[in-house]
Protein backbone atom coordinates (compact mmCIF):
# COMPACT_ATOMS: atom_id res chain seq x y z
CA UNK A 1 0.00 0.00 0.00
CA UNK A 2 2.71 2.40 0.99
CA UNK A 3 4.70 1.34 -2.06
CA UNK A 4 1.75 2.17 -4.31
CA UNK A 5 1.44 5.57 -2.67
CA UNK A 6 5.14 6.29 -3.10
CA UNK A 7 4.99 5.18 -6.72
CA UNK A 8 2.05 7.45 -7.54
CA UNK A 9 3.58 10.43 -5.80
CA UNK A 10 6.95 9.96 -7.51
CA UNK A 11 5.24 9.75 -10.92
CA UNK A 12 3.41 12.98 -10.21
CA UNK A 13 6.55 14.70 -8.95
CA UNK A 14 8.52 13.48 -11.98
CA UNK A 15 5.93 15.00 -14.33
CA UNK A 16 6.02 18.22 -12.31
CA UNK A 17 9.82 18.43 -12.43
CA UNK A 18 9.83 17.85 -16.20
CA UNK A 19 7.27 20.64 -16.59
CA UNK A 20 9.41 22.97 -14.50
CA UNK A 21 12.59 22.28 -16.45
CA UNK A 22 10.83 22.54 -19.77
CA UNK A 23 9.31 25.89 -18.89
CA UNK A 24 12.25 27.53 -17.16
CA UNK A 25 15.17 26.48 -19.35
CA UNK A 26 14.91 28.45 -22.59
CA UNK A 27 16.05 25.81 -25.07
CA UNK A 28 13.00 25.05 -27.21
CA UNK A 29 14.95 25.69 -30.43
CA UNK A 30 18.67 25.21 -30.94
CA UNK A 31 21.16 25.65 -33.73
CA UNK A 32 24.95 25.60 -33.89
CA UNK A 33 25.33 28.96 -32.21
CA UNK A 34 21.97 29.98 -30.81
CA UNK A 35 19.34 28.75 -28.41
CA UNK A 36 15.98 30.42 -28.33
CA UNK A 37 12.51 30.36 -26.80
CA UNK A 38 10.65 30.34 -24.52
CA UNK A 39 11.84 33.42 -22.69
CA UNK A 40 15.25 34.51 -24.07
CA UNK A 41 17.25 34.04 -27.23
CA UNK A 42 20.96 33.53 -26.67
CA UNK A 43 23.67 33.71 -29.29
CA UNK A 44 27.21 32.42 -28.89
CA UNK A 45 29.58 35.24 -29.82
CA UNK A 46 33.24 35.96 -29.27
CA UNK A 47 32.57 37.31 -25.82
CA UNK A 48 30.44 34.43 -24.66
CA UNK A 49 26.69 34.10 -24.70
CA UNK A 50 24.72 37.19 -25.53
CA UNK A 51 21.05 37.03 -24.62
CA UNK A 52 18.06 39.17 -25.51
CA UNK A 53 14.36 38.72 -24.72
CA UNK A 54 12.40 36.43 -27.02
CA UNK A 55 10.06 37.83 -29.63
CA UNK A 56 6.76 39.04 -28.27
CA UNK A 57 4.48 37.44 -30.82
CA UNK A 58 1.00 36.22 -29.93
CA UNK A 59 1.86 32.52 -30.23
CA UNK A 60 4.96 32.53 -28.06
CA UNK A 61 3.02 34.29 -25.34
CA UNK A 62 0.25 31.70 -25.65
CA UNK A 63 2.78 28.87 -25.24
CA UNK A 64 4.30 30.63 -22.23
CA UNK A 65 0.88 30.99 -20.64
CA UNK A 66 -0.08 27.35 -21.28
CA UNK A 67 3.18 26.03 -19.80
CA UNK A 68 2.77 28.16 -16.68
CA UNK A 69 -0.87 27.09 -16.33
CA UNK A 70 0.14 23.44 -16.60
CA UNK A 71 2.65 23.90 -13.77
CA UNK A 72 0.03 25.63 -11.63
CA UNK A 73 -2.57 22.92 -12.24
CA UNK A 74 -0.08 20.14 -11.56
CA UNK A 75 0.88 21.79 -8.28
CA UNK A 76 -2.79 22.19 -7.33
CA UNK A 77 -3.34 18.55 -8.21
CA UNK A 78 -0.52 17.44 -5.86
CA UNK A 79 -1.89 19.63 -3.09
CA UNK A 80 -5.43 18.29 -3.64
CA UNK A 81 -4.11 14.73 -3.60
CA UNK A 82 -2.76 15.17 -0.09
CA UNK A 83 -5.99 16.90 0.96
CA UNK A 84 -8.16 14.14 -0.44
CA UNK A 85 -5.89 11.46 1.00
CA UNK A 86 -6.96 12.49 4.48
CA UNK A 87 -10.51 13.69 3.91
CA UNK A 88 -11.95 11.30 1.34
CA UNK A 89 -14.27 8.58 2.60
CA UNK A 90 -13.36 4.94 2.14
CA UNK A 91 -13.93 3.70 -1.39
CA UNK A 92 -13.98 7.17 -2.83
CA UNK A 93 -12.12 8.17 -5.95
CA UNK A 94 -9.64 10.97 -6.38
CA UNK A 95 -11.71 12.66 -9.07
CA UNK A 96 -10.66 16.22 -8.32
CA UNK A 97 -6.97 15.36 -8.20
CA UNK A 98 -7.21 13.42 -11.44
CA UNK A 99 -9.14 16.21 -13.15
CA UNK A 100 -6.54 18.81 -12.34
CA UNK A 101 -3.67 16.56 -13.43
CA UNK A 102 -5.42 15.70 -16.70
CA UNK A 103 -6.08 19.41 -17.30
CA UNK A 104 -2.38 20.07 -16.72
CA UNK A 105 -1.45 17.43 -19.28
CA UNK A 106 -3.90 18.94 -21.77
CA UNK A 107 -2.32 22.37 -21.28
CA UNK A 108 1.15 20.96 -21.97
CA UNK A 109 -0.15 19.20 -25.05
CA UNK A 110 -1.76 22.37 -26.41
CA UNK A 111 1.38 24.38 -25.69
CA UNK A 112 3.62 21.88 -27.44
CA UNK A 113 1.26 21.60 -30.42
CA UNK A 114 0.97 25.38 -30.80
CA UNK A 115 4.75 25.66 -30.68
CA UNK A 116 5.23 22.92 -33.23
CA UNK A 117 2.78 24.38 -35.71
CA UNK A 118 3.47 28.10 -35.36
CA UNK A 119 7.19 28.24 -34.65
CA UNK A 120 8.03 28.10 -38.35
CA UNK A 121 6.97 31.72 -38.37
CA UNK A 122 9.95 32.95 -36.39
CA UNK A 123 12.72 30.33 -36.41
CA UNK A 124 14.97 29.46 -39.31
CA UNK A 125 14.66 26.23 -41.27
CA UNK A 126 18.13 25.15 -40.17
CA UNK A 127 17.27 25.20 -36.47
CA UNK A 128 16.21 22.05 -34.68
CA UNK A 129 14.07 21.49 -31.62
CA UNK A 130 15.86 21.65 -28.28
CA UNK A 131 15.62 19.50 -25.19
CA UNK A 132 13.07 21.70 -23.43
CA UNK A 133 10.65 21.03 -26.25
CA UNK A 134 11.27 17.28 -25.98
CA UNK A 135 10.79 17.40 -22.20
CA UNK A 136 7.44 19.10 -22.72
CA UNK A 137 6.34 16.25 -24.98
CA UNK A 138 7.56 13.68 -22.42
CA UNK A 139 5.79 15.45 -19.56
CA UNK A 140 2.45 15.26 -21.41
CA UNK A 141 1.97 11.44 -21.33
CA UNK A 142 3.43 11.22 -17.82
CA UNK A 143 0.93 13.76 -16.53
CA UNK A 144 -1.90 12.11 -18.44
CA UNK A 145 -1.12 8.65 -17.04
CA UNK A 146 -0.76 10.11 -13.56
CA UNK A 147 -4.15 11.80 -13.86
CA UNK A 148 -5.83 8.63 -15.13
CA UNK A 149 -4.35 6.65 -12.24
CA UNK A 150 -5.90 9.13 -9.82
CA UNK A 151 -9.28 8.80 -11.48
CA UNK A 152 -9.16 4.99 -11.34
CA UNK A 153 -7.65 4.74 -7.85
CA UNK A 154 -9.91 3.98 -4.90
CA UNK A 155 -9.09 5.00 -1.38
CA UNK A 156 -8.42 2.15 1.06
CA UNK A 157 -7.70 2.43 4.74
CA UNK B 1 44.51 81.94 9.78
CA UNK B 2 42.38 78.81 10.21
CA UNK B 3 39.15 80.83 10.18
CA UNK B 4 40.35 82.68 7.08
CA UNK B 5 40.97 79.34 5.33
CA UNK B 6 37.53 77.96 6.25
CA UNK B 7 35.93 81.23 5.13
CA UNK B 8 37.69 81.01 1.74
CA UNK B 9 36.62 77.36 1.35
CA UNK B 10 33.00 78.20 2.19
CA UNK B 11 32.96 81.09 -0.33
CA UNK B 12 34.47 78.80 -3.02
CA UNK B 13 31.88 76.11 -2.33
CA UNK B 14 29.11 78.69 -2.54
CA UNK B 15 30.43 79.97 -5.86
CA UNK B 16 30.74 76.38 -7.10
CA UNK B 17 27.17 75.70 -6.07
CA UNK B 18 26.08 78.85 -7.87
CA UNK B 19 27.92 77.81 -11.01
CA UNK B 20 26.39 74.32 -10.82
CA UNK B 21 22.88 75.60 -10.29
CA UNK B 22 23.23 77.75 -13.38
CA UNK B 23 23.48 74.82 -15.76
CA UNK B 24 20.55 74.51 -18.12
CA UNK B 25 18.67 71.18 -17.97
CA UNK B 26 16.95 69.96 -21.13
CA UNK B 27 14.07 67.49 -21.13
CA UNK B 28 12.91 65.35 -24.00
CA UNK B 29 11.33 61.92 -24.03
CA UNK B 30 13.51 58.81 -23.83
CA UNK B 31 11.96 56.74 -26.58
CA UNK B 32 8.92 57.34 -28.78
CA UNK B 33 6.96 54.80 -30.79
CA UNK B 34 4.87 55.63 -33.84
CA UNK B 35 3.08 53.93 -36.71
CA UNK B 36 4.09 54.36 -40.35
CA UNK B 37 2.29 57.29 -41.93
CA UNK B 38 1.34 58.93 -38.66
CA UNK B 39 2.51 62.23 -37.17
CA UNK B 40 4.49 62.58 -33.99
CA UNK B 41 5.26 65.51 -31.72
CA UNK B 42 8.77 65.45 -30.25
CA UNK B 43 8.73 67.59 -27.15
CA UNK B 44 11.70 69.53 -25.81
CA UNK B 45 11.69 71.84 -22.82
CA UNK B 46 14.32 73.15 -20.50
CA UNK B 47 14.82 74.32 -16.97
CA UNK B 48 16.98 77.33 -16.23
CA UNK B 49 17.50 79.53 -13.21
CA UNK B 50 17.51 82.61 -15.43
CA UNK B 51 14.51 84.32 -16.91
CA UNK B 52 13.73 83.25 -20.46
CA UNK B 53 15.81 85.60 -22.55
CA UNK B 54 14.89 87.01 -25.95
CA UNK B 55 17.93 85.30 -27.47
CA UNK B 56 16.77 81.82 -26.46
CA UNK B 57 17.70 79.22 -29.12
CA UNK B 58 16.47 75.69 -29.83
CA UNK B 59 18.12 73.35 -32.27
CA UNK B 60 17.24 69.80 -33.27
CA UNK B 61 19.64 67.37 -34.93
CA UNK B 62 18.89 63.95 -36.37
CA UNK B 63 21.11 60.88 -36.51
CA UNK B 64 19.70 57.91 -38.47
CA UNK B 65 19.98 54.44 -36.98
CA UNK B 66 23.28 52.86 -37.88
CA UNK B 67 24.85 56.11 -39.01
CA UNK B 68 27.48 58.13 -37.19
CA UNK B 69 26.71 61.50 -38.74
CA UNK B 70 24.19 63.96 -37.38
CA UNK B 71 22.32 66.38 -39.55
CA UNK B 72 20.79 69.58 -38.26
CA UNK B 73 17.07 69.77 -39.04
CA UNK B 74 15.69 72.66 -37.04
CA UNK B 75 16.95 75.88 -35.50
CA UNK B 76 15.11 78.63 -33.66
CA UNK B 77 16.95 81.87 -33.02
CA UNK B 78 16.17 85.55 -32.76
CA UNK B 79 12.46 84.76 -32.50
CA UNK B 80 12.35 83.03 -35.93
CA UNK B 81 12.09 79.26 -36.49
CA UNK B 82 14.11 77.81 -39.39
CA UNK B 83 12.87 74.41 -40.55
CA UNK B 84 14.63 71.85 -42.71
CA UNK B 85 14.20 72.65 -46.41
CA UNK B 86 16.89 70.43 -47.92
CA UNK B 87 17.33 67.36 -45.72
CA UNK B 88 15.29 64.23 -45.05
CA UNK B 89 12.47 66.15 -43.38
CA UNK B 90 11.80 68.90 -45.92
CA UNK B 91 8.10 69.80 -46.01
CA UNK B 92 7.45 67.35 -43.16
CA UNK B 93 8.68 69.38 -40.23
CA UNK B 94 6.68 71.97 -38.33
CA UNK B 95 7.54 74.02 -35.28
CA UNK B 96 4.78 73.68 -32.66
CA UNK B 97 6.65 74.94 -29.64
CA UNK B 98 6.29 78.07 -27.57
CA UNK B 99 9.73 79.55 -26.83
CA UNK B 100 8.20 82.00 -24.38
CA UNK B 101 7.04 78.99 -22.34
CA UNK B 102 10.41 77.25 -22.80
CA UNK B 103 8.89 74.72 -25.19
CA UNK B 104 10.80 73.85 -28.34
CA UNK B 105 8.70 70.96 -29.67
CA UNK B 106 8.57 69.97 -33.31
CA UNK B 107 5.98 68.01 -35.29
CA UNK B 108 7.09 65.32 -37.76
CA UNK B 109 4.48 64.39 -40.35
CA UNK B 110 3.95 61.26 -42.44
CA UNK B 111 6.58 59.05 -40.80
CA UNK B 112 8.42 56.36 -42.70
CA UNK B 113 10.75 53.51 -41.73
CA UNK B 114 13.74 55.61 -42.79
CA UNK B 115 12.94 58.05 -39.97
CA UNK B 116 14.12 55.61 -37.33
CA UNK B 117 16.91 57.27 -35.38
CA UNK B 118 17.93 59.58 -32.58
CA UNK B 119 16.73 63.18 -32.33
CA UNK B 120 18.76 65.52 -30.15
CA UNK B 121 17.44 68.80 -28.78
CA UNK B 122 19.82 71.50 -27.65
CA UNK B 123 18.47 74.61 -25.99
CA UNK B 124 20.37 77.71 -24.90
CA UNK B 125 19.09 80.50 -22.70
CA UNK B 126 21.79 83.22 -22.68
CA UNK B 127 23.66 83.77 -20.41
CA UNK B 128 22.80 80.23 -19.23
CA UNK B 129 24.44 78.19 -21.94
CA UNK B 130 26.14 75.34 -20.12
CA UNK B 131 24.11 72.18 -20.41
CA UNK B 132 23.82 68.75 -22.01
CA UNK B 133 21.66 68.21 -25.07
CA UNK B 134 18.99 65.59 -24.56
CA UNK B 135 18.15 62.82 -27.04
CA UNK B 136 14.95 60.98 -27.86
CA UNK B 137 14.90 57.78 -29.89
CA UNK B 138 12.19 57.35 -32.53
CA UNK B 139 10.96 53.88 -33.46
CA UNK B 140 8.58 53.52 -36.41
CA UNK B 141 6.47 50.37 -36.58
CA UNK B 142 4.20 48.88 -39.18
CA UNK B 143 1.74 47.95 -36.49
CA UNK B 144 1.93 48.48 -32.76
CA UNK B 145 3.78 45.50 -31.28
CA UNK B 146 2.22 43.66 -28.39
CA UNK B 147 4.13 44.12 -25.18
CA UNK B 148 5.84 41.07 -23.79
CA UNK B 149 3.68 39.31 -21.28
CA UNK B 150 0.33 40.96 -21.98
CA UNK B 151 -1.24 37.96 -23.67
CA UNK B 152 0.53 35.55 -21.33
CA UNK B 153 -0.89 37.29 -18.30
CA UNK B 154 -4.31 37.58 -19.89
CA UNK B 155 -4.58 33.85 -20.65
CA UNK B 156 -3.35 32.85 -17.19
CA UNK B 157 -5.68 35.35 -15.53
CA UNK B 158 -8.73 34.21 -17.47
CA UNK B 159 -8.17 30.50 -16.79
CA UNK B 160 -7.47 30.98 -13.09
CA UNK B 161 -10.43 33.34 -12.85
CA UNK B 162 -12.69 30.71 -14.39
CA UNK B 163 -11.34 28.17 -11.91
CA UNK B 164 -12.08 30.44 -8.96
CA UNK B 165 -15.52 31.21 -10.38
CA UNK B 166 -16.39 27.52 -10.80
CA UNK B 167 -15.27 26.74 -7.25
CA UNK B 168 -17.24 29.68 -5.88
CA UNK B 169 -20.40 28.71 -7.76
CA UNK B 170 -20.06 25.11 -6.58
CA UNK B 171 -19.80 26.11 -2.93
CA UNK B 172 -22.59 28.66 -3.31
CA UNK B 173 -24.95 26.06 -4.76
CA UNK B 174 -24.13 23.60 -1.99
CA UNK B 175 -24.70 26.27 0.61
CA UNK B 176 -28.01 27.41 -0.84
CA UNK B 177 -29.39 23.93 -1.39
CA UNK B 178 -28.45 22.77 2.10
CA UNK B 179 -30.21 25.78 3.58
CA UNK B 180 -33.43 24.86 1.76
CA UNK B 181 -33.34 28.21 -0.03
CA UNK B 182 -33.83 26.28 -3.22
CA UNK B 183 -36.68 23.87 -3.19
CA UNK B 184 -35.90 21.63 -6.08
CA UNK B 185 -39.24 21.30 -7.78
CA UNK B 186 -40.02 19.53 -11.03
CA UNK B 187 -43.19 19.63 -13.13
CA UNK B 188 -44.23 16.03 -13.42
CA UNK B 189 -47.15 13.65 -13.64
CA UNK B 190 -49.20 14.31 -10.49
CA UNK B 191 -48.34 11.86 -7.77
CA UNK B 192 -45.24 10.64 -9.54
CA UNK B 193 -42.00 12.21 -8.40
CA UNK B 194 -38.86 11.25 -10.25
CA UNK B 195 -36.00 10.03 -8.11
CA UNK B 196 -33.76 12.08 -10.32
CA UNK B 197 -34.96 15.03 -8.27
CA UNK B 198 -32.42 14.01 -5.63
CA UNK B 199 -29.13 15.46 -6.80
CA UNK B 200 -26.03 13.46 -5.84
CA UNK B 201 -24.50 14.96 -2.78
CA UNK B 202 -27.81 16.45 -1.69
CA UNK B 203 -29.63 13.27 -0.80
CA UNK B 204 -26.64 11.15 0.18
CA UNK B 205 -25.92 11.47 3.82
CA UNK B 206 -28.72 13.96 4.34
CA UNK B 207 -31.47 11.39 4.12
CA UNK B 208 -33.69 13.29 1.69
CA UNK B 209 -36.38 11.85 -0.55
CA UNK B 210 -38.66 13.47 -3.13
CA UNK B 211 -42.14 14.09 -1.80
CA UNK B 212 -45.08 15.49 -3.74
CA UNK B 213 -46.63 18.71 -2.50
CA UNK B 214 -50.37 18.01 -2.09
CA UNK B 215 -52.58 19.99 -4.39
CA UNK B 216 -49.83 20.81 -6.82
CA UNK B 217 -47.93 18.99 -9.48
CA UNK B 218 -44.54 19.57 -7.94
CA UNK B 219 -42.26 17.73 -5.54
CA UNK B 220 -39.90 18.90 -2.90
CA UNK B 221 -36.85 17.22 -1.39
CA UNK B 222 -37.85 16.39 2.17
CA UNK B 223 -36.10 14.71 5.03
CA UNK B 224 -36.76 10.94 4.94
Amino acid sequence: MLLLLLGIISLHVAALVLLFVSTIVSVWTTSETTTSDLWINCTLTNGGYQCEPASTGVWIQAVQALMILSIIFSFLSLFLFFCQLFTLQKGGRFFLTGTFQILASLFVMSGAIIYTVMSSGWIQKTDSFGFSYILAWVAFPLALISGLIYVILRKRE
Amino acid sequence: AKTKLTLIIIIMLFKHKQCQSQAIVIYTGWERHALVGSDIRLSCSFFSWRWTSEDVTFSWTYRPDGSRDSISIFHYTGGVPYVDNKGPFRDRLEFVGNPGRRDGSILLKNLDFSDNGTFTCDAKNPPDIVGRPSSVRLLVFEKVPIQAGVITGAIIGVVLGLLVLIVAIYYLMRFLVARRVFNLSVRSVPGLCPAALCQPGLCQGLGLTPEPIPGTETCVAKQA
